[in-house]
């Protein structure tokens, strides 16, 4: 089993491929994509946190009387795991307003190129 | 730690070709392997929940609407012209490296100190690794995430329907081809 620090590098690798592609891409769908990519990475690290939650909390949990120490581990664990749902559930949110926008701004200009869409420039 | 290697290296491989490709159709079959292997990454932490959410949710519904909405839209590779931002793309890339760079100084910066912090912890005597706790007690399984999520997340969990609910309705509203009001002030 690989350490904590791993799978955060990772993350930061995969966020900032994200911020590359939304830099670079000049299709909205693959700027879209490169959303999604960001959006993915973070919900990796959060998983990375939740799952070594006893070594990330272990300073507290000598503090801690014992027998509270297994309810804490239980409840917590599950938060990141939570919190990656509701970032799931955004998400999907996000992919559906997202595409019906890109879908209104391809009958309105006929293309997706962002180049083209500079309305609200200046 | 092999596998945690290749589905890293397919993770990165694949995020990369999502953004160099040309065609969108490509970008999208390279995005569904990237979901994958990162729905191994999560499998091989103990969220088997979330893992399995990970291919059905992203690699399923919302990939799905990539697809759809390429197919719908009929992109070809020769729209898009000259680049005209021939600057703009290397600075994008240096940027990104940039961030990068910073993220893994803050990531090993804040891995020395904690180590540092937590070694007296660590050799306690209720410290043991992840795996083993997860061989003890179940700690990441779908149940603890069911029971907090029902019971300590349950307002947040009905927010989020509603969440959807806008969503649905807001994707509808924009999407669709007509104006909403007609000249007699009637819904279409």
């Amino acid at each position: 089993m690989p350490s904590l620090e791993y799978y955060i590098i990772l993350s930061a690798i995969l966020f900032s491929v994200g911020v590359w592609g939304v830099l670079k891409s000049r299709n909205a769908i693959v700027a879209f994509m490169a959303i999604e990519i960001m959006l993915n990475a973070v919900n990796l690290s959060l998983i990375s946190f939740s799952s070594n939650i006893k070594l990330i909390i272990s300073g507290l949990i000598q503090a801690l009387p014992a027998d509270q120490v297994p309810a804490l581990l239980r409840s917590s664990s599950a938060y990141g795991q939570i919190f990656v749902l509701l970032v799931m559930t955004v998400a999907a949110a996000e992919a559906a307003v997202g595409l019906a926008i890109i879908i209104s701004i391809y009958r309105a200009k006929g293309s997706v190129n962002l180049d083209d869409v500079n309305i609200m420039k200046w | 730690m092999i596998i945690f290697s290749i589905l890293a290296a397919v993770a990165v491989f694949s995020a990369v070709m999502v953004i160099t490709r040309k065609s969108p159709i490509s970008s999208a079959i390279y995005l569904i392997v990237l979901m994958c292997s990162l729905a191994g990454l999560f499998a091989l932490q103990g969220a088997f929940f979330i893992a399995a959410l990970q291919v059905i949710v992203y690699a399923g519904a919302i990939m799905v609407l990539f697809i759809f909405v390429i197919m719908l839209i009929n992109l070809r590779d020769n729209d898009f012209g000259i680049d005209k931002r021939k600057i703009q793309k290397y600075l994008g890339f240096i940027f990104a490296a940039v961030i990068l760079l910073q993220a893994v100084f803050i990531t090993g910066w804040a891995m020395k100190e904690f180590s540092n912090e937590t070694e007296s912890a660590m050799s306690s005597e209720f410290y043991q690794s992840p795996v083993d706790s997860l061989d003890q007690e179940d700690y990441l399984s779908a149940e603890s995430v069911a029971e907090n999520l029902f019971m300590r997340f349950a307002y947040p969990f009905e927010v989020t329907s509603i969440l959807l609910l806008a969503a649905i309705i807001g994707a509808f509203v924009i999407a669709r081809k007509s104006d909403p009001i007609d000249d007699e002030g009637e819904e279409t």
